[in-house]
């Protein structure tokens, strides 16, 4: 039925959405276009590195990216490990706690980002725990815990419930079940929500510019405290960078296998 | 160990997590807002309500129901494009399709504090690329069209939110059935006969996740204003921002996050109803 010719939509809804794309890729287009471009005498243009070069030369930049990077492998990983489980338990059993961890996930979904900032910043102040990157990663594990619940939990429901019994027949323990049956069959799921963990880490800005600690800043912070000062083209070049290692996690998550299970599974699951 | 204590163990960790990381610190906001202000913006234990009333004055006030009203225009405007864009992408070729999806990946998923950085920079103060543009193009404008003004924060949160409004349009466009279209169409229906009778009505569940989808993110917005609109352009989470980090009244800026919160949660139950009331229709 998807696939017979469907039909089409009125032209004005086309140039709509032709239109609109403009306006979402130019300003984009327009910054990577100028990080190469150098203005010279008259109205002549130069191609150049410069700016790019300049950025790699930029000590504090490169601390930046390597906080950025920490921060995002460590939160990513933490919240893979124990989101999978808990989207794992919720899908197979009903227990105690789990419309507790259900809520709670759908909360900090809609929860408002400011005030989810601005909480855990109370926490830490009250606990008198030292502002630094171990409060970014716990921030960032907050955050993203619940896209990689929503994301293997979709994975987990579909799993065939026989395979479980047939294991426990042939004397599986609870753990070699798991080791061996589970999470080869939710690996795909896995790496997707990892890979969104990542993104979701790296690209934070709001809640990182909350919770960091002085002189722990990320890259998004540094982009957004050099823009306060003014507007260079070495700032276009930084951010070209910012883009395109984005892009690039994304256009390898669109190639995997992995993500189209996984939004075919989300498809399947219309709690949203 | 049985089965049940096997997963209620996996599951522990996770649960820990929510209770000291989401629940015990909005908990704390909510215990703050009722605190008092001391001398140097450190918190006292005295409870009263009065930063709730503080919270409603004038100048907040006006905050408020500008914040409400961006919010809701621009979550009209992009649930109303959105819709006509997914139908679009619905109807065209399959492998465009996907085309598509990818190109509007790609703003959506990229760093907002870039997506801003770009707009500031083709928009930038008198001089910025898309002013030598237009004077090379003689075109006539104002020059201080493109500074700081509410438009351009207008423009900034539609053009970050919008992917947010198509995706679920679109996934409902996918699912849905165009053969009704199709036989309107036989029938004789125009073009707004199809919107109002048929697709309208049956995507109504799909719009209105677009449309708190755009909402929600929208009213809490810190860094499209704080960036675009200079600082005239206060919205809510700017305020709550500035109550926090600049005058230290944790209290105030507290209650007004609660105010905020209890309008979402308001919101969340109307959207709800809204829905419920469309299967309660249908059935």
């Amino acid at each position: 039925m998807l696939d017979r010719s469907r039909p089409k939509a009125p032209a004005f809804a086309r140039w709509l959405l032709i239109g609109m794309f403009v306006f979402l890729l130019l300003p984009l287009s327009m910054m990577i276009l100028s990080s190469f471009i150098q203005f010279s005498s008259g109205s002549m243009i130069e191609i150049t590195f410069r700016y790019w070069k300049e950025v790699f030369d930029d000590e504090p930049l490169r601390d930046s990216l390597l906080n950025s990077l920490m921060v995002a492998f460590s939160a990513s990983t933490v919240s893979v490990a124990l989101g999978s489980l808990a989207a794992l338990a919720l899908a197979k059993t009903k227990f105690f706690g789990q419309s507790f961890l259900r809520m709670s996930s759908v909360l900090s979904l809609v929860f408002p980002e400011i005030v989810f900032a601005l909480s855990l910043l109370s926490l830490f102040f009250v606990l008198g725990i030292q502002l630094g990157l171990w409060t970014v990663v716990i921030a960032h594990i907050s955050f993203s815990l619940p896209y990689v619940i929503l994301t293997v939990g979709a994975r987990a429901a579909s799993l065939d419930r026989s395979l479980d019994d047939a294991a426990a027949d042939l004397g599986a323990s609870d753990y070699i079940l798991l080791r061996r049956i589970h999470l080869p069959l939710l690996k795909p799921a896995i790496i997707s929500s990892f890979f969104i963990a990542f993104l979701l880490s790296f690209d934070d800005f709001l809640i990182t510019y909350f919770v960091n600690g002085v002189g722990y800043d990320t890259l998004p912070i540094k982009l957004y405290t050099s823009m306060k000062t003014g507007i260079t083209p070495k700032l276009n070049a930084l951010a070209t960078m910012i883009f395109l290692t984005t892009s690039m996690i994304l256009f390898l998550l669109f190639r995997s296998p992995s993500l189209n299970k996984t939004l075919e599974d989300l498809n399947k699951n219309e709690n949203f | 160990m049985n089965n049940k204590t096997w997963y209620r163990f996996i599951a522990f960790p996770s649960l820990v997590w929510f209770f000291t990381f989401l629940l015990i610190p909005i908990a704390m906001v909510i215990v703050v807002s009722f605190l008092t202000r001391g001398t140097y913006g450190s918190l006292e234990w005295i409870f009263q309500t009065g930063n709730y009333f503080n919270a409603f004055q004038d100048a907040y006030l006006g905050i408020l129901l500008k914040s409400l009203m961006m919010a809701l225009g621009t979550a009209l405007f992009c649930t109303t494009v959105g819709f006509f864009m997914a139908w679009s992408i619905s109807t065209s070729p399959k492998a465009t399709r996907n085309l598509w999806l990818f190109a509007l990946m790609l703003p959506f998923l990229t760093n907002l504090v870039i997506r801003v950085y770009a707009i500031k920079f083709v928009r930038n103060g008198m001089d910025g690329p898309l002013q030598t543009l237009l004077r090379l193009l003689g075109l006539p404008f104002n020059p201080y069209a493109f500074t700081a003004n509410p438009y351009l924060v207008m423009y900034g949160l539609i053009t970050s939110y919008l992917p947010f409004a198509v995706f679920p349009m679109y996934a409902a466009f996918e699912k849905f059935d165009f053969d009704l279209v199709e036989a309107a169409q036989d029938l004789g229906a125009t073009t707004r006969k199809v919107i109002t009778g048929i697709l309208v009505p049956n995507l109504k569940p799909a719009i209105f996740s677009s449309f708190s989808l755009v909402f929600v993110p929208c009213l809490g917005e810190y860094i499209i204003p704080d960036l675009l609109g200079g600082a005239k352009q206060m919205l809510l989470g700017n305020l709550i921002v500035e109550l926090f980090l600049k005058s230290r009244n944790w209290p105030l800026g507290a209650s007004v996050s609660v105010v905020v919160f209890v309008i979402l949660v308001l919101f969340f139950i109307l959207i709800h109803t809204m829905k419920g009331l469309r299967y309660a229709r249908s059935k």
